[in-house]
């Protein structure tokens, strides 16, 4: 078996996830290549290299390829796929864009946001919100698959595998790259934080978010935010945690203002412990938190802050 | 230019689900269906379309069991003009879908066709990547802001870390996401009216395509159960278990 792993970086950094969608490649076993397509990849290709147990990097370097568009990426990840049993990536905003486009090309299914390996064609995934986990086989030749990340654990550096080029330039006439708009945060990325710190609707402005800043900056946490908030146009959209938003699984994750809706659970309820602080103590999130404390957000914020 | 939309017929997202005894699959039987909500977000774009002049017929679809036109009613109700129902009474995986989608898309020949990004039920984030692989189109995921300029049409799409436009050549795909719109309910005398637009039942073989797929599902399980947590009395004593107790801080 040969498993073929689609880089997931941005600006010019290799991004985190891409080490937790190796090791879910070590679950199935074989030889893992890694490819990095891009336009100025070569310093992600090389901590690309230095990801333990990766056997090669493939790079395709190509203005083509800048943004990574779903038409050039997946026309070159269906040319690349013949040789391997396995194609993964992170179940990311890039991964979904691009591997059922490939899968697709390739006349074969996708499995999605797999949380465990049971054998090289049996995989875990959750449906329903996270309501339930369904065990798929699969009797395609090739195996297209997102990985969740929080269901791997990251795999280390100390591999020193070989780079090549991909000389394939695939064309695209059909989308372009118009512009990008990112969020500016010196904080963790929030699906590879420890911590999380997450307000909901109870916030009541985006002007009280601050109120996270002090805690999350002690405790080194990313800040999140349920679709309430979101939507009441506290703080933008990546910053979301559920169904519909990221996924995170984090040591700690506190949970201010938030109702505990079944959508904002399927994004947290992975986490190590969970801690809700909720003025209303009926609130569902009471059901899946490790500490719960009932109070008004506004006088306890300010105090764990000040006890930390 | 014409607007095809899909829907999908799911449990309703306020609903608990149950897993079944045997562990087969989640149970359905007499629970709520609705229409997938990104799927309500496809159709009110494509309606949008159509108030702004920029479509001139939108014609709903889905794929699924009988009971499947309750959504298309539904669809119809809120603006589209016609539907076709692929019936089928098999379980249908995304590529299958997509398959027959993109058949009804070479029948169809519509300028665009706007999917919801997921559906809620499998989770799976597929059908739209793969019909746009399927038809030859350009696709613009995770859509929440769509604007047509002449044969272009401009995508601005939510990415990890923040929003990307993206420009593509129209015929195009676009897929939902929860911020393209808010949808509008229907209204009891449009919902009269729908019942008397055309619907077309299709069946998968007219089309020539195998539903059957290469994944089979063994099992479905809960989910393991978090253990009931405490109600802790003040900040001192939280911060006191998540440093002695918990030992996360």
């Amino acid at each position: 078996m040969s498993i073929l792993v689609l880089a997931e970086h941005h600006d010019g950094q290799l991004a985190g996830a891409t080490a937790h969608v190796v090791a879910a490649a070590k679950a199935i076993g074989g030889d893992i290549d890694v490819l990095v397509a891009g336009e100025n990849v070569g310093a992600v290709a090389e901590a690309a290299a230095r990801l333990d147990g990766v056997v090669k990097v493939r790079v395709a370097d190509n203005a083509v390829y800048a943004h990574q568009l779903a038409e050039p990426m997946g026309a070159l990840l269906a040319e690349l796929a013949d040789g391997y049993s396995h194609l993964l990536a992170a179940a990311s905003t890039t991964g979904k864009n691009v591997l059922p486009r490939v899968a697709a090309l390739k006349d074969v299914s996708q499995i999605s946001e797999i949380v465990e390996v049971v054998d090289a064609d049996t995989f875990k995934r959750p449906i329903y919100a996270g309501n339930a986990i369904a065990t798929v086989k699969s009797a395609d030749s090739l195996k297209v698959i997102t990985v969740r990340s929080t269901g791997f654990d990251a795999i280390g550096e100390g591999g020193s595998a070989a780079v090549e080029n991909v000389d394939i330039v695939a064309d695209n006439s059909q989308s372009s790259f118009v512009k990008q708009e990112l969020a500016q945060s010196d904080r963790p990325e929030l699906a590879a934080a420890k911590v999380v710190i997450s307000g909901g609707r109870g916030m009541g402005s985006g002007e009280n978010f601050k109120l996270l800043d002090g805690i999350a900056d002690k405790l080194g946490a990313a800040i999140g935010a349920s679709r309430a908030a979101v939507d009441a146009g506290f703080v933008p959209n990546d910053m979301q945690v559920g169904q519909t938003g990221k996924i995170v699984a984090p040591e700690l994750y506190i949970a201010v203002g938030i109702s505990g809706a079944i959508q904002h659970l399927a994004g947290m309820k992975d986490s190590k412990v969970i801690v809700a602080i909720n003025k209303d103590e009926e609130a569902p999130i009471f059901q899946v938190a490790d500490y719960g404390l009932v109070g008004d957000l506004f006088q306890i914020l300010p105090e764990l802050e000040s006890k930390l | 230019m014409k607007v095809l939309v899909a829907v999908k017929r799911v449990i309703d997202y306020n609903v608990k689900i149950r897993v079944k005894a045997d562990h087969s699959d989640v149970d359905l039987t007499n629970v709520k269906m609705a229409m997938n909500p990104f799927c309500e977000i496809a159709v009110e774009e494509a309606v949008r379309l159509k108030e702004k002049g920029v479509a001139t017929e939108v014609v709903a679809v889905t794929i699924g069991p009988k009971a499947a036109q309750e959504q298309l009613r539904t669809a119809l109700a809120l603006g589209a003009d016609r539907a076709i129902h692929v019936e089928t009474e098999e379980r249908v995986e995304s590529l299958a879908a997509a398959k027959l989608l993109a058949k009804v898309v070479e029948e169809e020949q519509p300028g665009l066709v706007i999917l919801g990004k997921q559906a809620i039920d499998t989770d799976n984030n597929q059908t739209g990547q793969m019909l746009a692989a399927l038809a030859g189109l350009p696709q613009g995921t995770f859509a929440s802001e769509v604007v047509v300029e002449g044969d272009k049409l401009q995508v601005t799409r939510e990415i990890d870390g923040g929003l990307q436009t993206v420009e593509l050549t129209l015929p195009a795909i676009v897929t939902t996401d929860l911020r393209l719109n808010e949808p509008r309910y229907a209204k009891l005398p449009d919902i009269m009216k729908a019942k008397k637009k055309p619907l077309d039942v299709k069946s998968p073989a007219d089309y020539g395509i195998e539903v059957a797929s290469k994944l089979t599902l063994l099992k479905v399980e809960s989910p393991a159960e978090r253990k009931g947590g405490i109600k802790v009395g003040s900040v001192d004593e939280l911060v006191d278990k998540l440093k002695n107790e918990a030992k996360v801080i």
